[in-house]
């Protein structure tokens, strides 16, 4: 069932020109991913230097902008080991695993709303499906493969634990993440992630805008920030890359461009979490629209951006804030307090849904 | 046509990966044949229209299901199967007895019943059409096997509990 709302433009294009439109837009949109998972690398180092009261990057490039590049050729040019007690065709498939779905999971995100170029328009989205929630959620849930192969494909102990910690991490945590979103999916009536920041727009009172976060979904946006983190093994739930207990965790063996997949896949897991954060609980694009025509076309892709880099900041703050916690601690937190807060959520959701219509 | 291509080449990749599942000799490599053919049934649904049910799919059975068989072979670090030859008697007749049982089936399915067969895409599988279905149609049996799996959950909880755990209640030492 198509929701009531949905503000489909009739896009009726020969399949020539959908496919190539489509291709543009994959190239486009992985490139700014690719970019923006570079510089969020610099982001990390650069803020994490000022909160510990040192530069950072500061001589490649204006403010080592030009940092993320001499990484890159760095990670090329370094020797590739490959140890010889691995299991080959594992160890190789797990990185590219990781990177993969990693990126795949960004193709059903929408940056913005229609815009028309020449004869032609498109949605700023590479696709749009009415499942689209799901989609997203699935291609996460199968980047545990990666980090899980790495440490059983490594032979090595330390891999081993970091891989076995990180899937159960990732599986315990997917729950309350899942659940988090229902309450937003009860809201908005559908899985598509367009009619879910549509139902979005508008404001009470004036001035507060009608985002999730402020409609009541408070609560959710909490538990879907912290299930992220652990999605994601970020402090502080890093415990599967430990590195005062397990070297380096999962990708202990790891060398090169092996070791700079994983964390490209780490970086690229972060944006499409904050991406997610952004559509489901704090309206997407939506944000103050003024000035002339083509500022007001490129207003909402600011606004998304704009709210996407306050969750990458907060990543990093985070991460250079908060200590570790301790592996029993993590289980319990997830499967005794954050799941039952999500099912209460979505309880009380159902009951105010319920009594309204 | 474009769609019966895909549909032939998932169905192909499913099949091949149930083979392979059985072929290969390490614990893990069957555990990802296995998640393969998830993949490839998922890309079937998705062919056929039934978009959630392929959402589902790779979300339950890829991406959490296959996941626990692989910590599980991970953490007891099963190592290679051996190879047995196996009797006789069961690959003389069961090789038969499987393509006799696959005709069979084949043949009533095409002929002795009177299904109607639907054009791919065609099949009506939106998340709202299924919610009906269970939440409505067939609310009863849906809440009665939610019910069986909560007692399995229970179940497992018990048994994989150490006894002198349950006597003493829950430990304050671990989580």
């Amino acid at each position: 069932m198509p929701a009531p709302h949905r503000n489909t433009k009739d896009i009726s294009l020969s399949i020539t020109t959908f496919i190539i439109i489509s291709i543009i837009k994959s190239v486009a949109v992985v490139g700014v991913l690719l970019t923006a998972v570079a510089y969020s690398v610099w982001l990390e180092r650069k803020v994490s230097a000022h909160i510990q009261n040192r530069w950072g990057p500061t001589r490649v490039g204006p403010f080592g902008l030009l940092q993320p590049l001499a990484d890159g050729a760095k990670f090329i040019f370094k020797e590739d080991l490959t140890q010889p007690h691995v299991y080959k065709p594992l160890y190789i498939a797990a990185p590219i695993i990781s990177l993969v779905f990693a990126i795949t999971s960004i193709s059903v995100i929408p940056f913005g709303n229609w815009v028309d170029i020449g004869p032609w328009g498109t949605y700023l989205q590479i696709t749009d499906l009415n499942i689209g929630l799901l989609v997203v959620l699935g291609i996460t849930s199968m980047g545990v493969y990666g980090v899980a192969l790495a440490g059983w494909s490594s032979n090595s102990k330390y891999s081993l634990l970091g891989g076995l910690r990180a899937s159960a991490q990732m599986v315990s945590y997917e729950v309350s993440l899942g659940l988090s979103l229902v309450g937003v999916l009860i809201m908005a009536g559908s899985l598509s992630l367009r009619d879910i920041v549509d139902a979005q727009g508008g404001v009470f009172w004036g001035f507060i805008p009608r985002w999730n976060i402020f409609h009541g979904q408070t609560l959710a946006f909490f538990i879907y920030l912290i299930s992220a983190y652990a999605e994601t093994n970020r402090t502080p739930f890093d415990l599967p890359e430990a590195e005062s207990e397990l070297v380096a965790g999962y990708h202990t063996e790891y060398s090169a461009m092996k070791f700079a997949m994983f964390f490209m896949a780490e970086y690229a897991n972060m944006v499409t979490v904050a991406c997610l954060a952004t559509l489901m609980f704090l309206g997407g694009w939506h944000g103050p629209i003024f000035g002339p025509p083509i500022l007001q076309a490129a207003m909402p892709v600011f606004w998304f951006c704009l709210k996407v880099f306050f969750f990458m900041f907060l990543y990093v703050w985070v991460r250079w804030t908060l200590p570790r916690f301790r592996y029993d601690q993590l289980m319990a937190f997830g499967w005794k307090v954050l799941l039952p807060l999500a099912v209460a959520n979505i309880v009380y959701t159902a009951l105010v849904v319920a009594w309204r219509a | 046509m474009f769609h019966l291509i895909l549909f032939l080449f998932f169905g192909a990749i499913c099949v091949a990966g149930a083979i392979n599942l059985l072929v290969q000799s390490h614990p893990i490599n069957s555990a990802l044949s296995l998640i393969v053919v998830m993949g490839s049934l998922a890309a079937e649904y998705l062919l056929l229209g039934a978009e959630f049910l392929a959402a589902v799919q790779v979300i339950v059975y890829a991406g959490a299901i296959m996941v626990l068989f692989l910590i599980t072979i991970m953490l007891l670090n099963a190592g290679k199967e051996e190879r047995t030859k196996g009797s006789r008697v069961a690959t003389l007749l069961g090789v038969p007895g499987v393509v006799i049982g696959a005709v069979l089936v084949a043949w009533t399915l095409l002929h002795r019943s009177n299904l109607q067969s639907v054009p791919i895409g065609a099949l009506k599988g939106d998340p709202s059409d299924i919610a009906r279905l269970l939440f409505h149609d067939f609310l009863l049996p849906f809440e009665v096997t939610s019910v069986l799996i909560l007692i399995a959950i229970m179940g497992a909880v018990v048994l994989a509990s150490r006894p002198e755990a349950v006597a003493r209640g829950p430990r304050k030492d671990e989580g």
